[in-house]
């Protein structure tokens, strides 16, 4: 016995597991300016690239002349898809089953499109002989209305063969990419034909663009004489990548190693293959040199996946008294030149059909139309789990527009629909089986902690009296009860480009008692080698102090489907738990072998294995671990180690509730954010603080998006908001101070209990913030408004109403 | 992001600087604070071959209150502007101006001179001067000569100003009365969506004289006489304001852009007005 | 082009360095002089993560010409605090969670550093508004202001324990 045990507390506590706000260990490098993004890798001899871009959203390529960019100083080549033919990579295949050029072969679809690859002996270099290759266009009429491009005779992509199929399914149109449906279509129309009170709405969740701080980029080394090609790159599925980059170069994949180095945010945007990453590989393998492609912010916001463009028709029915009948959603998908989603496979709407939301509604139907324009490709971005920002914000309009139809209170009328708690495991109408959830109780707290009623009697207040001209400002309360869906996910139904979206953890003991632990994931920001070394600390009785954490090389690291649509915690957060658990597994029998009983005779406490019985004979992991190095153990080998490829077997169903008030300047179109109360229930709850830190910043995307963010085109395709003066990234002094609070409700399938997080304040706050603004004007008489609400819309939505007098 | 190669000047003198201009004519620019200039050779929109570097001139430096006369060296920064107690004394609306620009770290590098030379449309000080009857002075090779702010722009990036004469120095008479500068923008750090400055002084319960600027409204700042006619011997209540108002909207011309169409422009131009005429005559 | 040949005092370090006039100096930072604290995030001088401190002023070194710098003292994120003394900054920033992907974070410090010079004592407002030309995509800002004003507080409190 030993007099100075410190007590089980303590133990707990020296831990730093799961549930406490441990302070992050990446801050350190961080904080010193020491972090290592790509733009900071620098190898000898290493070349630059930079592109000659489509300054037309839609022309025919006639010719490019590179003489006069081969005489500037310090450019060594000038790339086009004619150099790239050969290799077969002028075109690469997407994430969503279609296929994009690298480089502009005979046409160009958007503009910023890549057209030439310029590489120079530095960026300097690189610029000018950008700017002397001389390329002659031939204009072509632009499309930039997805509807019109469903009835046009303008073909985009001359490429797909006219009547084929596509990658999902029948192409209606040639400008046409796929149908999708789910749910029951006549059911649906019958109910909502049958039903009391239907409204019908069209709700557009407008184009906009995850601009995460550090832009993409990459470098790419190709060792001529190993034969080995190393990548560092701004990615978010470093190991997706290698798979990608294997067949499309035709390097085995043991020859090739991506680093996924620090990254400056992602949020989305670094997910997908860009041309950049090609040409830079290419460039190198043909040079024998490092090359190093950075864009800059224009090419960023130009050319990189964008978020959103959904237009969608909603018509929702309910009895009179407020009970949803069914639901009914067309989606018009405007997805770019190039259908370039980041989406599971089989998905490509992605998990769109969570927009029966947190709602028991008993019949739905959804059809999405992805359809090709001159903008740029991509589509799920921006911390939106695979369209689900799309599908709240869907769900959340058309309850209060149902609520406008029925003259209902629309918090009354959310609760009135709510999932119940006994209702879980719930499958819903378009099924999807929700894990678990407890609405209630998470919109009872988040109504009494802003004081919901007496906010609804000063708005009736401050109506009265905008009418009688004693105030211009109007008062606005946004609600949102939202339910998402992350994790992605179980492999017989998702998986990026064929591999399946299971990830892993595989875990080393020292012989003195600390750990390693590597992942397939890779944090753009979540702090992992944080909160994974909690989860694992947890299970394994070692503090997380004594734990490094390491991702994103693939050379060591086992293979995962990488960090985005808050799937981290998820699948490789149950992956680390289960690794862990197969360690105390293995802990179990040495312990038991050490303290000379069965292995059924010792119990697990804290750190330590403890004698049944005797809690005076124990064996601590770290005697355990030095044990493992140090003793002949009978059936046991030698070392501490273990691995988890984790197949969840669903997803995970976070929720939450939030209240945004708002004050709006009748006048100027302004607005204030009086308060904004944010209500998550991510499960089990790893490092509060690191949540909290989502939230906050989660709810500042959300703030951009709804509040004037928006990457807008003109009628030929210009782009209008292609830098930071026009796109909307509020500074400290626009952005408010946020109320968090939570509920946890576990997740029943999940090692720990726990959900994602990450996505859902982007997910929730953008209908808070949009609710707001349509509930200062209810009493007004809006129905909707489009996003996003900046200052002349909001005039404008005040002026239509007449109250400019 | 990568400017075009250019070969660097820094003279210790104007007449150094003149001469440079004079042997490059309009391959050559002046750089002073460069937060308006570098931006745009970054995104090569700017091309020149010549650079003159402002910031060792003595004679462009300073602030010097004479008695009623306030001079501001062209080189002064918006930062200096408002650290600087004895101008906030003098004309309180110019600190009140220049917190409204840009953000902390272009302030403490933009200058007063870049800002009122360039004749960029959406910059704050040049109608501020014109509000405040400032004189600007000019020297070129034929010598110095001074330039009312109120007859400097003809249109966007068009100035009074000869390619080699140069901005040194901005000067106005201290105003009296109430003051206000009052900007809709978008963010910290945009351009106005619609900007007023207003200084009005009163006598006996009425609008003694009121002078008013709008700014990007139109390709030039608009000092409009009769905006601060129609204050002007009125009790500046309502009825006078509103005359002010429709006076100003027959002399501004907004352009539609990202921050909206013309008529949202003229809409809050007037708002951002009134809320200004009333805030200089609470002060008055 | 010749190159210009400037000098550059550097986190307390005097470097003597050849550069193209047209050679701005987050680039003669970042790649002459391995100074890779401060980031590039945009081309319009917009985002402030390229933030250093020159001769007692925050200035984004993207739209600055390095030659434009010559003689000047410059402190980046390398020059606050080492690692075994960290500046309170840095200390602040990690005990309140202000930063997440560490991108924006050596500006923002560097920015932070110099405006509780200008105003040692700030309240929320004056560091938001003080902080405005520093652009964050992860936190929100509201962990940010936090830290700042615990290293306020903190500075000053040291302060008034030293006299």
């Amino acid at each position: 016995m030993n007099d100075m045990t410190p007590s089980r507390e303590d133990r707990v506590a020296n831990l730093k597991g799961l549930g406490t706000s441990r302070k992050r260990v990446e801050d350190a490098r961080f904080t010193q300016g020491k972090g290592n993004y790509v733009d900071d890798v620098k190898l000898p001899g290493m070349l630059f690239g930079d592109f000659v871009r489509s300054p037309y959203a839609h022309a025919r390529v006639k010719a490019i002349n590179t003489d006069e960019a081969m005489k500037v100083p310090g450019v060594l080549a000038v790339l086009t898809a004619k150099d790239l033919e050969p290799l077969n990579l002028h075109w690469m295949p997407t994430l969503a089953g279609d296929k994009q050029m690298v480089l502009a072969d005979g046409k160009v679809l958007f503009q910023g499109q890549e057209v030439a690859f310029v590489v120079a002996e530095d960026r300097y270099a690189a610029a000018d002989g950008v700017e002397a290759v001389e390329v002659e266009y031939e204009e072509l009429p632009v499309i930039t209305d997805p509807f019109h491009a469903l009835e046009t005779d303008i073909v985009l992509r001359e490429d797909l063969e006219a009547g084929a199929d596509g990658a999902h399914g029948p192409r209606k149109h040639h400008n046409h990419i796929f149908l999708w449906e789910e749910g029951d279509e006549a059911a649906t129309e019958q109910a909502i034909g049958e039903a009391e009170v239907v409204a019908e709405e069209m709700v557009y969740y407008h184009r906009t663009h995850p601009c995460p701080l550090e832009t993409c980029g990459a470098v790419a080394s190709m060792d001529k004489v190993n034969g080995k090609l190393t990548v560092w790159g701004t990615f978010q599925a470093p190991h997706v990548v290698r798979t990608v980059a294997s067949l499309l170069s035709g390097i085995e994949e043991h020859n090739i190693r991506v680093i996924s180095p620090d990254i400056g945010g992602g949020f989305g945007n670094k997910v997908g293959v860009y041309p950049g990453y090609v040409c830079a590989i290419v460039a190198s393998i043909v040079t024998g040199k490092p090359v190093k492609w950075i864009e800059d912010r224009m090419e960023n916001l130009m050319s990189t996946a964008f978020a959103r463009d959904y237009w969608m028709k909603g018509k929702i029915s309910a009895t009179k008294d407020g009970k949803i009948t069914g639901l009914h959603c067309h989606v018009t998908a405007d997805h770019g030149a190039f259908d370039a989603c980041a989406d599971p496979t089989k998905f490509p709407a992605g998990f769109f059909h969570i927009c029966t939301g947190s709602y028991d509604i008993p019949v739905a139907y959804v059809g999405v139309d992805g359809v090709y324009t001159n903008k740029a490709p991509g589509g799920v971005a921006y911390r939106c789990s695979f369209r689900v920002t799309e599908a709240a914000y869907f769900i959340e309009r058309m309850i209060e527009v149902l609520a406008i139809e029925l003259g209902m209170d629309a918090a009354e009328l959310r609760a009135k629909n709510f999932i119940k708690k006994e209702q879980f495991p719930y499958t819903s109408a378009l099924g999807w089986e929700y894990d678990s959830g407890d609405y209630h109780t998470a919109w009872e707290k988040a109504l009494k902690s802003v004081d919901y009623e007496g906010l609804r009697k000063e708005q009736a207040e401050r109506v009265e009296a905008f009418k009688r001209g004693e105030t211009r400002k109007l008062l606005g309360i946004g609600l949102t009860h939202f339910t998402e869906i992350v994790g992605a996910g179980p492999v017989k139904n998702c998986d990026i480009l064929g591999m399946g979206m299971f990830d892993s953890c595989e875990i080393r003991i020292h012989p003195t008692g600390s750990a390693i632990a590597r992942l397939g994931t890779i944090s753009q920001g979540q702090g992992h080698a944080t909160t994974f070394a909690q989860i694992l600390a947890s299970e394994i009785g070692i503090s997380a102090d004594s734990i490094t954490i390491e991702e994103g090389d693939t050379d060591t690291a086992p293979y995962g489907l990488g960090t985005y649509g808050s799937r981290s915690t998820p699948v490789a957060g149950a992956a680390t738990a289960m690794a862990g658990r197969k360690i105390r597994a293995k802990a179990q029998m040495i312990a038991a072998y050490l303290l000379e009983v069965h292995d059924d005779d010792v119990e697990w406490d804290v750190d330590r294995f403890v004698v049944k019985g005797a809690p005076e004979r124990f064996k601590t992991m770290a005697e355990i671990a030095y044990a493992s190095y140090n003793q002949a153990i009978p059936g046991v080998e030698p070392g501490l180690e273990a691995v988890s490829y984790y197949d969840p077997p669903n997803m995970t169903y976070p929720f939450g509730a939030y209240i945004c008030v708002m004050e709006i300047d009748v006048d100027t179109g302004e607005h204030e954010i009086r308060q904004f109360y944010a209500l998550d229930d991510c499960g089990t709850r790893i490092n509060p603080m690191v949540i909290e830190g989502q939230v906050h910043g989660g709810l500042t995307e959300a703030l951009a998006i709804a509040m004037g963010q928006e990457i807008a085109y003109d009628e030929i395709g210009n782009v209008k908001t292609g830098t930071l003066m026009d796109f909307f990234l509020p500074t400290s002094w626009e952005t408010p101070n946020y109320t968090t609070d939570h509920t946890e409700t576990p997740s029943p399938h999940h090692p720990i209990g726990a959900k994602g997080v990450g996505e859902s304040p982007n997910v929730g706050g953008v209908p808070a913030f949009s609710n707001a603004v349509h509930d200062a004007f209810r009493a007004f008489g809006l129905r909707q408004s489009h996003m996003p609400h900046d200052h002349w819309r909001i005039w404008k939505t005040a002026h239509d109403l007449g109250l400019h007098g | 992001m990568i400017p075009a190669a250019f070969e660097y000047h820094r003279p210790a003198d104007i007449a150094e600087a003149i001469e440079v201009l004079q042997e490059h004519g309009d391959d050559a620019r002046v750089i002073a604070g460069g937060h308006s200039l570098i931006p745009m050779m970054k995104l090569r929109m700017a091309s020149l071959e010549h650079l003159i570097d402002l910031q060792s001139i003595e004679v462009l430096k300073g602030i010097s209150i004479d008695g009623a006369r306030v001079s501001l060296g062209a080189m002064t920064t918006q930062h200096e502007i408002i650290a600087d107690d004895a101008l906030a004394a003098a004309a309180p609306i110019i600190r009140e101006a220049a917190l409204q620009i840009a953000d902390p770290q272009v302030r403490y590098m933009g200058t007063i001179g870049g800002n009122v030379a360039n004749g960029d449309p959406g910059n704050d000080m040049p109608g501020l001067m014109q509000c405040l009857d400032a004189s600007y002075t000019l020297v070129g090779p034929d010598g110095t000569r001074e330039v009312a702010a109120r007859d400097f722009y003809e249109a966007a990036y068009m100035t009074e100003r000869e390619d080699e004469e140069i901005l040194t120095r901005i000067s106005f008479d201290a105003p009296s009365g109430g003051h206000a500068y009052e900007k809709q923008k978008r963010k910290i750090g945009d351009y106005a969506t619609a900007a007023a400055a207003v200084l009005i002084t009163k006598e006996g319960g009425q609008v003694a004289s009121a002078s008013i600027a709008m700014t990007n409204l139109s390709d030039t700042p608009v000092f409009s006489e009769a905006a601060g006619a129609a204050l002007e011997g009125t009790d500046c209540g309502a009825d006078a304001i509103k005359a002010a108002v429709a006076a100003m909207l027959d002399d501004i011309d907004p352009g539609e852009d990202n921050r909206g169409p013309v008529e949202f422009k003229r809409h809050v131009a007037g708002v951002i007005l009134t809320r200004a005429i009333a805030r200089a005559w609470s002060r008055a | 082009m010749a190159k210009t040949h400037i000098t550059l005092t550097v986190n307390g370090e005097a470097k003597e360095l050849l550069v193209d006039p047209r050679e701005l100096l987050i680039h003669t930072l970042r790649e002459q002089l391995d100074v890779t604290g401060p980031h590039i995030g945009c081309e319009t001088s917009h985002c402030g993560a390229c933030t250093v401190d020159i001769d007692g002023k925050s200035v984004k070194s993207c739209t600055l010409f390095s030659v434009q710098a010559n003689g000047a003292d410059i402190t980046t994120i390398e020059g606050l605090g080492t690692p075994d003394e960290l500046h309170v900054l840095q200390q602040a920033f990690r005990e309140h969670h202000g930063l997440q992907c560490g991108y924006c974070t050596p500006g923002m410090i560097t920015r932070a550093h110099r405006l509780l010079q200008e105003n040692p004592n700030p309240t929320e407002e004056e560091v938001r508004f003080g902080m405005a030309g520093n652009l964050c995509r992860c936190t929100g800002y509201q962990n940010i202001v936090k830290s700042i004003m615990a290293a306020a507080a903190e500075m000053n409190a040291a302060q008034e324990a030293a006299e």
